[in-house]
């Protein structure tokens, strides 16, 4: 192994960077210093500016504050290919994105020399399997002219991973970034990228690890630095066999977040429950789950992207069929949505994972988005619409959520994220549903809005409804909820009153690993 | 002041140019001052407009239908064929070609929502399967009042009376298909901004996901505009088969190019950014004043698909590059 070489000149370095969208400033003063040979575990909470440095040092956001060096010398990283130029390589989170389905494995692989116009302007196959396959050794690889000749969108998502990276390395960067790159892989294909992430380590190459997952970052990284709104909080070489996780963790989630815990009060439902589930497999190969969701309390189900949270959603709101026997009741009754329309009428709503491509109309009112859901219920004769009944709507959820925008009749795409939020929330307050589930209701929502929205579903789940809050944030579900149920690819980890478990029962729960504690 | 200005000019600009065209040409040419020649032209649209706010149906489900020309044509021929080979009388007539209008919706949607082929391949798909099997009942024919038939014999009927006053017919100075045209568009355009079967089905165009997830029966709606698309095509077609008078198997060819360019016309119209029927009444309009207009002054027939063109151009170019300055302009001074 080797320990983190501190004393060579960095790679590349970042000094007093900033980044901001529009008035929100998502990364302040960042100073970094990323050295060859050393791998770098980059960590911080959903919304402290990870994704934003990445894109920073992926030439995606090439308009910022502050300096950017390559090799001690100044440079504008103001393109993708520019910092491809400089050696400063990125995998992104969505392996999928980096491969052109339609094109063949080995087209795929000479991409670069495709899009870079150096291609010849004839290419025999023969010729471009000949020259892919030196792209394919520098990971080693040796795959079959088959493969070679199949199409890229085939693949299986761990084998288009290797075919990115291989691509990738094949330019010779001198900084590798890896934004989540297991969160698709099975446990097999992530022991192999980390065994080939250490090879190339001990060959020279600076590396950035963004993770969820503290026992990978523990197994692989030489050096920890922890995110949090937008600034660096901690910075830590490896000086023992383990990292100090109890430091990491203050340094992510931040003392006062824990302070509020304690003082908030836990409510317990009358414990009859609201829907069951049963023998319902949430992910193709896990098995099948056993879940209770009671009346009168916020349950939160936390999870990892792809532990199976929106698929728990989407099946209680009759977005998608039952997977295998399995079977749902609510209210003590059989319950078998065919569709969202079915789940909506027996009193099931859902709050969708993607905001803008789920559960926002475009270029529509705020008025107009809240009365989607209620057409009927707000149409007199023949489905003529009220108008007058449609701003009722629509004021009695700005009342009610404090929804900060110029009115009703404002396009809804004028609002911030968190207003808009409060509108897909809102528009189901009116309904007096059994059962909202919410799925990933924080993401990019501001703190103030966050707490409305979830003073409102509390407010909701504690008067005799119930309420399932999908999230990946510990500390969002120990925030907004009354139960947890971890859940870790497609398994309940964990199910608990949260004034029963620790903070760190949750967190070891959530991670599946219970070792990376420290 | 700028950006008002700006808006403006989206929203009333081609109203502008209409009035503005309308004055030249009743200016410069006696003929268009005439209140007849003004009913005969606006007659003239109502066909276009009709099958226009059919293709403005599919649109606001996000679709597009490409076989309203052919949908048309077929009800030309099946009116004809009815009257003249089937001997029946114009109502007879008028219920076939409705109910073949839905069917060929219907079809339209069993392709999309069902088979989930693209609605431009599938409509494309439905008009040459529509076109073809309208040569293959009429033989490949033009069919007339009186014909004679493959075995030598007459055919037995005729284009009745009442059929025709579809097309000569008056209502006080009004002429019919123009009745219907302004009929048919007040009804769509209430439906569509007053009822919720017409927010359902903006709904389902603006983001069918969301539309699926608040309850709305999304397949329904699409097969609705469907449908209703080929039975307003029908009705297209049946004012063309009064004005021919017989069933001529060219009728409808032309009536696509000119359907689509309405609704598209329709949506950058008014400013609204969104299929409605006032903008695709207003866009057929438009275009039977250029057409008509040019004709009195002497340009020839084979320019009008230039000028047409050419009023597409701009009001795609309103529609999609200037709005959507438009919306950043109002976002930015909101802030400020």
């Amino acid at each position: 192994m080797t320990t983190a070489r501190t004393e060579t000149a960095a790679v590349v370095e970042l000094a007093g960077v900033g980044a901001a969208y529009g008035p929100t400033t998502v990364l302040r003063d960042v100073d970094l210093a990323l050295h060859g040979g050393q791998i770098t575990g980059l960590l911080g909470a959903n919304g402290a500016g990870k994704s934003t440095l990445i894109k920073v040092l992926s030439g995606l956001k090439p308009e910022h504050p502050g300096a950017v060096r390559v090799d001690g010398a100044d440079v504008a990283l103001s393109s993708p290919v520019q910092a491809g130029r400089l050696g400063v390589a990125t995998v992104h989170q969505n392996v999928a994105d980096g491969v052109v389905p339609g094109l063949s494995v080995a087209e795929n692989l000479l991409l670069d020399e495709l899009a870079g116009g150096a291609a010849r302007r004839v290419v025999t196959r023969g010729d471009t399997l000949r020259r892919a396959r030196p792209v394919l050794a520098t990971l080693g690889l040796d795959w079959s002219d088959a493969v070679l000749r199949a199409d890229a969108g085939d693949l299986a998502i761990s084998d288009a991973q290797l075919l990115v990276l291989a691509r990738v390395l094949h330019r010779r960067p001198r900084l590798l970034i890896l934004d989540e790159p297991t969160s698709t892989l099975t446990a097999r294909e992530a022991s192999r990228l980390f065994d080939l992430l250490r090879t190339l380590r001990d060959d020279g190459l600076a590396i950035v690890y963004v993770s969820h997952r503290f026992g990978e970052v523990e197994s692989l990284a030489d050096r920890v630095v922890v995110l949090r709104d937008g600034t660096v909080k901690l910075d830590v070489t490896r000086d023992a066999p383990t990292f100090d996780w109890a430091a990491i963790l203050r340094a992510m989630l931040g003392r006062e977040i824990e302070l509020d815990l304690a003082r908030r009060a836990v409510r317990r439902g009358d414990g009859t429950p609201a829907a069951t589930v049963r023998g319902v497999a949430l992910l193709p190969d896990a098995p099948p789950v056993d879940l209770d969701v009671r009346r009168g309390e916020v349950l939160a189900v936390l999870g990892l992207i792809g532990a199976g949270k929106t698929e728990l959603a989407e099946t209680l709101a009759g977005a998608r069929p039952v997977a295998g026997d399995g079977t749902l009741t609510l209210a003590g009754r059989p319950y078998a949505p065919r569709d969202p329309a079915a789940a909506i009428a027996a009193g099931v709503v859902l709050v969708p994972e993607d905001r803008r491509a789920q559960g926002l109309f475009p270029g529509w009112t705020l008025a107009r988005n809240v009365s989607a859901p209620f057409l009927a219920e707000l149409s007199r004769w023949a489905g003529v619409l009220s108008r007058r009944a449609e701003a009722g709507r629509a004021a009695q959820v700005i009342a009610a959520l404090d929804v900060r925008g110029p009115g009703p009749h404002a396009l809804v795409d004028e609002l911030s994220g968190g207003n808009q939020q409060k509108v897909v929330v809102g528009r189901w307050l009116g309904a007096a549903p059994a059962l909202i589930v919410l799925d990933e209701p924080f993401r990019g929502v501001d703190l103030g809005a966050r707490r409305d929205i979830a003073a409102a579903v509390g407010e909701l789940a504690h008067g005799g409804a119930a309420a399932v809050v999908c999230t990946s944030d510990v500390d969002e579900a120990l925030e907004v909820a009354d139960r947890v149920v971890v859940l870790v690819e497609g398994r309940v980890s964990l199910d608990a009153y949260i004034d029963e478990v620790s903070h760190d029962d949750v967190v070891a729960a959530f991670l599946g690993q219970p070792g990376a504690q420290g | 002041m700028r950006d008002r200005l700006f808006a403006v000019v989206v929203r009333w600009g081609f109203v502008a140019v209409t009035v503005l065209l309308v004055v030249y040409f009743a200016a410069t040419e006696p003929n268009f001052r005439d209140a007849d020649s003004i009913f005969s032209m606006l007659k003239y649209a109502a066909p276009t407009g009709i099958a226009g706010l059919g293709v403005m149906m599919a649109m606001t489900i996000g679709g597009i239908d490409l076989s309203v020309g052919a949908a048309a044509g077929f009800a030309v021929s099946m009116a004809a064929w009815t009257m003249v080979v089937g001997n029946q009388v114009g109502g007879v007539a008028v219920g076939v070609v409705l109910l073949g209008g839905a069917l060929i919706g219907a079809l339209n949607a069993l392709l999309v929502v069902v088979a989930r082929i693209p609605d431009l391949l599938a409509t494309l798909t439905t008009m040459f399967v529509i076109m073809g099997l309208k040569l293959i009942i009429v033989d490949g024919r033009s069919i007339s009042s009186r014909m004679t038939l493959d075995d030598g014999t007459t055919a037995p009927g005729r284009f009745t009376e009442g059929f025709l006053w579809l097309d000569r017919g008056e209502i006080g100075p009004v002429p019919v298909p123009l009745i219907l045209f302004v009929l048919l568009t007040i009804i769509l355009w209430f439906v569509l901004e007053h009822t919720r079967y017409g927010r359902a089905l903006y709904a389902v165009g603006a983001n069918p996901d969301a539309a699926r997830l608040v309850g709305i029966r999304v397949q329904l709606y699409r097969t609705l505009a469907y449908v209703s698309c080929g039975v307003l095509a029908s009705v297209a077609g049946l004012l063309l088969a009064a004005r021919i008078g017989q069933g001529d198997v060219s009728a409808g060819n032309s009536l696509l190019l000119d359907a689509v360019a309405v609704a598209l016309v329709g949506v950058s119209v008014l400013g609204i950014g969104r299929p409605n029927a006032w903008g695709t009444a207003l866009g057929a309009v438009l275009i039977a004043v250029m057409v008509s207009g040019f004709t009195m002054k002497g340009l020839p027939y084979y320019t009008q698909d230039f000028g047409k063109g050419m009023v597409l151009l701009v009001a795609l170019l309103l529609s999609f590059t200037l709005s959507r300055r438009r919306t950043v302009v109002t976002a930015g001074s909101l802030k400020a």
